[in-house]
């Protein structure tokens, strides 16, 4: 195992946004993975915010969503936008690095550092590209538990999360009950939807129909799949917001002119932004780690794994659970929440359960949303309390 | 029903306001560290009090969003949902006391709520305001319109409170559905008395309130 800092210039010095610290973390030994395949050797790139307290007490684990990163709060490198939930962390927030230890890792089948589709496979000598194994939500949070065995921490005060970080903390909850006291699903569900399954289809499928894909093998030209990738992200970034919220900020509102043009411009501001939205996420995301990580969320059925019956998953389980929806959200809706709080109770699990009043769909979770930080930080505060964290 | 313009999670736990000393007098029924379930918590002014006095492992069931929005602010574990149709949900026996403050008489199906809880609860405490009070009875009798109490002062068509009863119907439905009343605290004028019998004609005359504790036998 080899750690390597890769911070190049000191943290810069915004509380209220802090810079996480860069890392990677090389494993040489191998990734079990559900498929019954093997990945060896792998890297995990994370960031961290705040220390370890002497303890251990005081470390929480944030799971990113399909198109997140371990970027969560500072300054995102690559795009030079705040972190996706810079909102939640900082000085005085409810993930305070002066209190807790912070830790953000990017999934295993992602594309900002991790190992994925187009990290090089040491087979070939070339990127992986389709030769990537499949992976689950599992996996990525077998490699994570691995990630914390190398820092040496063994228990996780919380592990939080929002869509498909939602599904990662539930798995969390079941795959290693012992390793958390806390959990906080957002905006997720214990098993993904025939309609989000759907939805995730035409974006693979627009990717796989750009001819630039090339059957996954587009990293050895300069050509990517910007037009499918493009598509794909339009179509799911319609799944994030809600008919309130668009009627709101674009209703029929034409961009930049007076009147139609009686073509296929981009008219309505509504098109117009999703343009933009799809044509920046090309600049950022790769579009096989979409196919593979897209595919993991399909996969994912808690009560599945459990006989089909979901409460079953949560038998013994003593991890205190807050679990959280918006209103509007129609990707993962109240029901799929409710769902598991119904096994939760069931289980005689410790379940919390606040639906926050939103319009904004989605997407809310990564919004500035002032319930959601009220419940989240009353909910850690009194866990900090009951389970002694200190802060040192 | 929770009083609306009571705020207890803006002062320190404990310090409750004397209308609400049934919560006082719930806290003394319950034993350190038990496991509480609070139905119709409301913005957990209980369930905050329990944690602070008893240390209890407490859990909600509000119907209201907003209230358990909250209470889940106040660190509080609890979950939105109707004691009518989501008590099914919980495991036999997995709480040592279920608690009705002043619940029960605004559930649809009050009997199905107490067959329920015994089935989760090993101990139920019930709190209920007592129709058979006699100035409820002589108000009744003087204007012949359906008594208003300080505590219930809403009209008819217009109350959560739709299933009232005095402490004489209470027994019997206990006696029905093999609930022992082990203890029953009778509150008036601000005073209180225990009993560990059911309580007689004579007290349903002179009571105003009264909080039950009731043991399901297993």
């Amino acid at each position: 195992m080899i750690m390597t800092d890769t911070t190049a210039k000191p943290p810069k010095e915004d509380k209220n946004n802090p810079q996480g610290n860069e890392k990677f973390h090389i494993f040489d030994n191998a990734l079990p993975l559900d498929s019954g395949e093997t990945l060896q050797p792998f890297t995990i790139a994370y960031q961290s915010w705040g220390r370890l307290n002497a303890d251990k007490s005081n470390a929480i684990l944030i799971c990113h969503a399909l198109t997140g990163d371990q970027y969560a709060a500072g300054t995102n490198p690559l795009t030079q936008k705040p972190g996706w939930w810079s909102t939640l962390i900082g000085k005085g927030k409810p993930l305070d690095p002066e209190k807790y230890f912070i830790i953000c890792s990017n999934v295993i089948g992602g594309c900002s550092g991790s190992t994925g589709p187009a990290s090089q496979n040491p087979k070939s000598g070339k990127p992986y590209g389709l030769d990537f194994p499949v992976i689950t939500i599992g996996d990525m949070v077998r490699a994570q538990a691995m990630l914390l065995d190398a820092l040496g921490i063994d228990k996780l005060f919380s592990v939080i999360g929002g869509s498909m970080g939602a599904m990662q903390v539930i798995q969390w909850t079941t795959a290693y009950p012992d390793r958390i006291q806390t959990a906080i699903p957002i905006a997720g569900a214990a098993r993904h939807s025939a309609q989000n399954i759907a939805f995730h289809e035409v974006g693979r499928q627009a990717i796989m129909a750009d001819i630039d894909w090339q059957g996954g093998t587009y990293y050895a030209n300069a050509r990517i799949p910007r037009k499918g990738l493009a598509v794909a992200r339009m179509a799911a970034h319609i799944t994030y917001l809600s008919e309130a919220a668009l009627t709101r900020k674009f209703g029929r509102n034409l961009q930049e002119r007076e009147k139609l043009s009686y073509g296929f411009e981009a008219d309505f501001q509504i098109e117009s932004y999703l343009r933009h939205q799809g044509f920046t996420f090309v600049e950022r995301f790769d579009a096989n780690s979409y196919l593979y990580i897209t595919r993991a969320m399909d996969y994912f059925d808690i009560a599945a794994d459990n006989d089909g019956v979901l409460a079953q998953a949560f038998q013994n389980c003593q991890t205190r659970f807050c679990v959280m929806s918006f209103t509007s959200d129609w990707l993962f809706p109240t029901s799929e929440s409710q769902m598991l709080v119904r096994a939760l109770n069931s289980a005689g699990a410790n379940v919390s359960f606040v639906e926050i009043e939103s319009d904004k769909g989605h997407d809310a979770f990564l919004l500035d949303e002032p319930e959601m930080f009220d419940a989240l930080n009353g909910f850690l505060s009194a866990a900090a309390s009951d389970f002694g964290v200190t802060h040192d | 029903m929770t009083d609306p313009t009571l705020k207890p999670h803006q002062s320190a736990p404990g310090t409750i306001s004397a209308d609400r000393i049934d919560l006082l007098l719930i806290s003394s029924l319950v034993p350190n560290q038990a496991r509480v379930l609070d139905i119709g918590c409301g913005e957990g002014d209980l369930l905050a009090l329990l944690k602070a006095q008893k240390h209890i492992d407490g859990r909600g069931l509000e119907i209201s969003q907003r209230n358990v929005n909250t209470c889940v602010a106040r660190g509080l574990s609890v979950v939105q949902g109707d004691g009518d149709r989501d008590l099914e949900q919980y495991p036999d026996k997995g709480f040592d006391y279920a608690i009705l403050s002043q619940t029960l008489q605004a559930m649809q199906k009050p009997e199905d709520v107490l067959v329920q809880l015994s089935r989760i609860s090993h101990k139920l405490v019930v709190s209920i305001p007592n129709f058979g009070h006699w100035r409820v009875r002589l108000n009744l009798l003087r204007s012949g319109r359906m008594p208003r109490t300080k505590t219930l002062d809403s009209e008819w068509y217009n109350t959560p409170n739709i299933h009232l009863c005095t402490l004489l119907d209470f027994n019997e439905l206990c006696a029905h559905l093999n609930l022992t009343i082990e203890h029953c605290i009778l509150m008036r004028n601000g005073t209180t008395r225990n009993l560990t019998r059911a309580p007689s004609g004579l007290e349903n005359l002179l009571t105003e309130q009264a909080i039950y504790t009731l043991s399901t036998g297993d």
